[in-house]
């Protein structure tokens, strides 16, 4: 193991000036390809040239040099986008460590989401939904994805099924017998014990 | 090197992300209020129809979904 060490140290220097940079420090590709818009101006000049999907996407904004003072949530759903390039002060994510608070300016993260409330602060109102699961990518320029499978406001809740459920699912676990039962019973009480304390907190 | 990292509870036991992710949403699903909960239930319904090709053409296609009932 130890010599495992000396090698993986020695390897380091090489790595890292190797290393990729993160897609918010690359310059934007350029959108239209200037030879092929040439060829075909040259061909068709009565049409324009066919946009490529590269053109429809804005680029990125590269991480400035100051914090921002808003960050940029784009907070999406399988079947819809909640919040699309919304400019907030804060958001809290229910992150698998932990209630993760994200400012402007915060560092790059990765962060699984646990089944939880995700709430948006923009000036003094507070949007609060419950996430089943899913991602946050916060990027150096201050821009925040969440992703997540489902994500209910918490007024769409009703409280008896939630703790219908977690009587339900606790009797389920201590009848369980397989490793997948257990898991399955385990998941189901911790989704609905995130439920009742998001509804009753 | 058994188990080097802590590993959730649902890959232990064998379940990958995907499966762990979409049971949380259908229990999220289930909680929800009246109207809410039919849309989403609705929502989540997988349809497909399958048809089985010889001698290049189609056979008549058969419907699958989720639910046993359609």
């Amino acid at each position: 193991m130890l010599r495992r060490a000396s090698m993986l140290l020695a390897r380091q220097p090489i790595l890292a000036a190797r290393a990729r940079p993160f897609s918010t420090d690359l310059p934007a590709a350029p959108s239209a390809d200037a030879t092929f818009t040439e060829a075909w101006t040259k061909v068709i000049p009565n049409m324009d040239p066919p946009k490529t999907p590269l053109s429809f996407m804005q680029p990125r904004p590269p991480t400035p040099s100051s914090i921002p003072s808003k960050l940029t949530v784009n907070f999406v759903l399988p079947y819809a986008s909640e919040l699309a390039t919304k400019e907030v002060d804060m958001v809290i994510v229910p992150a698998t460590t932990g209630q993760m608070g994200v400012l402007p300016g915060h560092v790059a993260t990765i962060a699984e989401l646990k089944p939880g409330v995700l709430s948006v602060h923009e000036g003094s109102e507070v949007t609060k939904y419950f996430v089943s699961s899913g991602f946050v990518f916060i990027h150096a320029n201050s821009f925040a994805d969440i992703i997540a499978v489902e994500a209910v406001p918490l007024d769409r809740l009703d409280v008896n099924l939630v703790q219908k459920g977690l009587a339900e699912f606790t009797s389920k676990l201590s009848s369980a017998t397989t490793d997948l039962e257990k898991a399955e019973a385990q998941i189901g009480i911790d989704v609905h014990s995130a439920l009742n304390s998001a509804l009753t907190g | 090197m058994a188990s080097n990292a802590a590993v959730p509870f649902w890959r232990a036991a064998g379940m990958t992300y995907i499966t762990y992710s979409n049971i949380c949403a259908n229990l999220v699903r289930n909680c929800l209020k009246e109207p809410y909960k039919t849309e989403a239930l609705s929502r989540e319904k997988v349809h497909f129809s399958i048809s089985k090709w010889t001698d290049g053409k189609p056979e008549k296609p058969t419907i699958r979904s989720d639910s046993p009932e359609e």
